[in-house]
């Protein structure tokens, strides 16, 4: 499987996220991630991405910088902004266990990001929030 | 994602195809709210051709459910299966939701 090494960047707005994940999603293709851990970070990236949009410019428009690599056995995708600082990882978990009526609309966003990857983290990097997540390649870990 | 609606002697099924997430989730809380505003308390929605949901879908199916809760109605949600299930399960979304098999299972209950 030949190395990947992809950049995008786009407007941070929800028009964009088809274009988005058709990219990840192709990249994760080439790759070779098993569906399920594809879908995963489908999941993940509409997440961080949708946080961005609705945070990371309340002041006006800005944009975010997407790539997809690989390190070793390893999907690695990362998704950066020139908002405030922010780590969204600072965010709790939302309580899963209370019925419909006592759920809080929302958080669970972040919740998908810690879940549906293998390994998730948080740099502030020359004015810029990166969220990078890692997925092997397949569950059981072999290549 | 496409929205179709069929009303049943005792209840609206709503079926869902393709995907539910942050940009189509406002189309899917409009259709079933308007279902709601005219009077519809019994819903069943099907996700049999739903391919992908995120935490947008999710909180769109919340919203409504708990529109129809405040009014006395009921949704089910039939032939959750999949990728889709996983995300219902990992958010607790599929304790929360009653989900049967078919949508003749979620008619028969309803009825």
């Amino acid at each position: 499987m030949a190395p990947i090494s992809e950049k995008m960047h786009c407007a941070a707005i929800l028009e964009k996220l088809n274009e988005l994940i058709e990219f990840v999603e192709e990249c994760a293709d080439r790759f070779g991630l098993e569906t399920k851990k594809k879908f995963g970070l489908l999941v993940a990236v509409e997440e961080a991405f949708v946080n961005i949009c609705s945070y990371a410019y309340p002041d006006g428009e800005g944009e975010a910088e997407i790539s997809c690599a690989t390190e070793g056995d390893a999907f690695v995708f990362e998704i950066a902004d020139h908002g405030r600082p922010f780590d969204v990882l600072s965010l709790p978990d939302p309580d899963i266990t209370l019925d419909v009526m006592d759920r809080e609309i929302g958080g669970l966003g972040v919740y998908f990001i810690r879940k549906l990857t293998d390994d998730v983290s948080y740099r502030r990097e020359n004015g810029r929030n990166i969220l990078r997540m890692v997925l092997k390649r397949r569950e059981d870990g072999n290549p | 994602m496409e929205i179709q609606t069929k009303k049943e002697a005792n209840a609206t099924v709503v079926t869902i195809t393709g995907r539910l997430d942050a940009v189509t989730a406002p189309v899917y809380e409009k259709a079933v709210i308007e279902l709601i505003t005219a009077g519809e308390l019994k819903l069943i929605v099907d996700f049999d051709s739903l391919d992908y949901i995120s935490s947008a879908g999710l909180r769109g199916l919340l919203v409504t459910a708990k529109q129809l809760k405040g009014k006395g109605g009921q949704v089910r949600c039939a032939n959750v299966k999949g990728t889709v299930k996983e995300v219902f399960d990992i958010s607790g979304f599929g304790s929360i939701f009653q989900m049967d098999d078919s949508v003749a299972d979620s008619l028969a209950k309803l009825a």
